[in-house]
């Protein structure tokens, strides 16, 4: 449980898709540490038994009945969309190449 | 025409309406105009549906004359967190990446409410994704607490429960992740309850940590907290957490108010150092008062409490991480550096980059670092286990006591801008209120007084999963002696704004 650095922040912010200028980088390097030791207690715990909990309440999975049914109106989801053409999104580019 | 008393509660209004002594026209009309004379100051709202509201009032108005059955909150004026999606006005979460989105459809918790009558005034501001214990970290600037305009309203929820502080609105909804119902309920004065998790549909409700979010209700009473808190409750087959089983009635129970053979737990763990005089003498004083009112009070020893805040702050980070790659400026909401050649991930990062404040950021990072490969075990999944740690306190508790009470908060609300570069100080606002969120119980703030800077404080019960009732029935009997030994609620204290 060491703390926390720069680059590994910056590694961090690219896996989640973030850019962050090098102002953010060292700010939440140095807030993160200090939130990591915050947290770190529960390490001390000794819980190698414990299951853990993924749940508030214990639940099962659940399924609707396989009924055709009205979904929301394609038109609304594409009006709230930021770019949409013929009745899809239009996003960019997803190739390398062109 | 009556003049419409914007500080009656939400139950005399709603008896009012229904007796065709007012109209909910009026009473509409009554808030939007305290929203216009106040709300300059106070800020609790991002939005405010005008027409909206007296549309829906006249509904109601109709519903009256032609002699049509109504709920027990029907016409009655309330303001709804910006993170539950409403149909014709946007939903913001509090956030510069949903700036403008209009949602295709109702949350749960709306429709109910529609259904019931209620008039949704507008939408309240928040800390960004509900991320926050002072709502400071909104886009859209921050709240004032109707106490003390220079100090905060709680958070994340902060802008309802300053809106019914204010009386700009008799009732609100808030959601409640950590503590952002009972927090900010506290700080201002006013009645706030967790109901227990997956008794209030999450469908519609913007995810945060699908583990621990539980929409709930704010009120200036226990009982007007009791009424909007059972319209809003139930089962909900388009939410696959929601709970089938049948639940408790808190209307009852919040007009019984009798505790006499009861017991309840004082949690040691939950007192002591950083938590101001003021706030443990109101505490002390309200345990009196359920002990003169026949309950018996025992003290109670929880120790994995002591990691609630360690196990928080790396459950909810990991879930956040996850729930918010969905802005990805694909299909809704901000898209930034579109020109055509920037690829999809580039446009993301610098959408993300735009969109999101410090705070998300922070907690995307942290959720990302304690999910990622290496770190899983010591972070996420030693979390998970310490929640199962503190579940088993919970049951522990409650195989010898009925309730447990503590402090809302270890202290009065601090200023704005206090703890905003601080987010470790930030977090201890929630050291009471995590333990219920990690256990999935309902729990309640009440108001207990005020501290010794003068500002409110909250006294918390917490009760078993899916008995809500005790909840409310121990904070209606602190609350109907509080309220008689002050002559009036707490909130009849707070100064004019006008």
């Amino acid at each position: 449980m060491s703390g926390i650095t720069r680059e590994q922040v910056a590694h961090l912010a690219s896996l989640a898709r973030i850019e962050l200028t090098d102002a953010e980088l060292t700010d939440f390097a140095g807030q993160l540490e200090g939130i990591l030791s915050a947290v770190a207690s529960v390490s001390e715990v000794a819980a190698d038994d414990t299951p853990p909990t993924t749940h508030a309440v214990p639940s099962v999975n659940v399924f609707r009945a396989d009924e055709v049914r009205p979904s929301l109106d394609r038109e609304a989801l594409t009006d709230s969309a930021p770019a949409a053409e013929d009745g899809r999104f239009r996003v960019p580019r997803i190739l390398d190449e062109e | 025409m009556t003049v419409v008393d914007v500080y009656a509660s939400a139950d005399v209004i709603a008896r009012s309406i229904a007796a065709g002594e007012v109209s909910a026209v009026e009473v509409a009309q009554a808030h939007l105009d305290r929203i216009e004379a106040v709300d300059d100051r106070v800020h609790a709202f991002l939005h405010v549906d005008r027409d909206g509201a007296l549309e829906q009032a006249r509904a109601v108005d109709h519903a009256v004359a032609s002699g049509q059955p109504l709920s027990p909150l029907a016409g009655v004026p309330l303001a709804m967190k910006d993170v539950l999606t409403q149909t014709g006005v946007p939903t913001t979460c509090g956030s510069k990446i949903l700036e403008g989105w209009l949602p295709p459809y109702n949350s749960t918790v709306v429709e109910r409410l529609l259904a019931a009558g209620v008039v949704l005034l507008g939408r309240t501001n928040m800390d960004e994704f509900a991320m926050g214990s002072s709502t400071e970290n909104s886009a859209y600037g921050p709240t004032s607490n109707p106490w003390n305009l220079d100090r905060i309203p709680g958070g994340s929820s902060g802008g309802s429960a300053a809106a019914v502080a204010a009386f700009e609105a008799s009732l609100a909804i808030g959601t409640d992740t950590g503590g952002s119902i009972r927090q900010p309920a506290a700080v201002t004065g006013i009645v706030g309850a967790k109901p227990t998790y997956g008794s209030v549909s999450r469908y519609g409700l913007v995810a945060f940590s699908s583990s621990l979010d539980q929409a709930g209700p704010f009120a200036r009473t226990v009982l007007d907290t009791a009424l909007l808190h059972s319209v809003i409750a139930g089962h909900d087959p388009l939410d696959s957490t929601s709970i089938s089983a049948d639940l408790p009635d808190v209307v009852s129970a919040a007009r019984a108010a009798d505790v006499a053979g009861m017991r309840i737990g004082v949690v040691r763990e939950l007192s002591g150092e950083g938590y101001q005089p003021g706030v443990q003498a109101r505490f002390a004083e309200a345990v009196a008062i359920l002990e003169s009112a026949g309950a018996e009070v025992v003290e109670v020893s929880c120790p994995s409490f002591a990691y609630a805040l360690g196990a928080y702050y790396l459950i909810a980070p990991s879930e956040c991480s996850s729930n918010l790659a969905r802005f990805d400026a694909m299909r809704y909401g901000l898209r930034v550096g579109d020109d055509g050649s920037a690829s999809a991930e580039d446009v993301m990062r610098l959408t993300r980059a735009a969109g999101f404040g410090p705070e998300v950021k922070r907690r995307i990072i942290l959720g990302t670092y304690a999910l990622s490969s290496g770190y899983y075990d010591a972070y996420y999944g030693q979390a998970q286990k310490v929640r199962t740690l503190i579940t088993q306190d919970f049951q522990a508790a409650f195989a010898s006591v009925d309730v447990l009470v503590s402090p809302t908060t270890p202290t009065e609300p601090f200023r704005l801008g206090e703890r905003t570069d601080d987010p470790v100080a930030m977090y201890q606002a929630d050291l009471c209120t995590l333990p219920s969120s990690l256990y999935g119980g309902p729990a309640i703030s009440v108001p207990a007084g005020l501290g010794d800077e003068g500002l409110p404080v909250g006294f918390q019960v917490m009760a078993p999963v899916l008995r809500d009732d005790l909840a409310y029935r121990v904070a209606a009997a602190v609350e109907a002696a509080l309220v008689s030994r002050w002559g009036g609620p707490l909130i009849a204290q707070a100064g004019a704004l006008t």
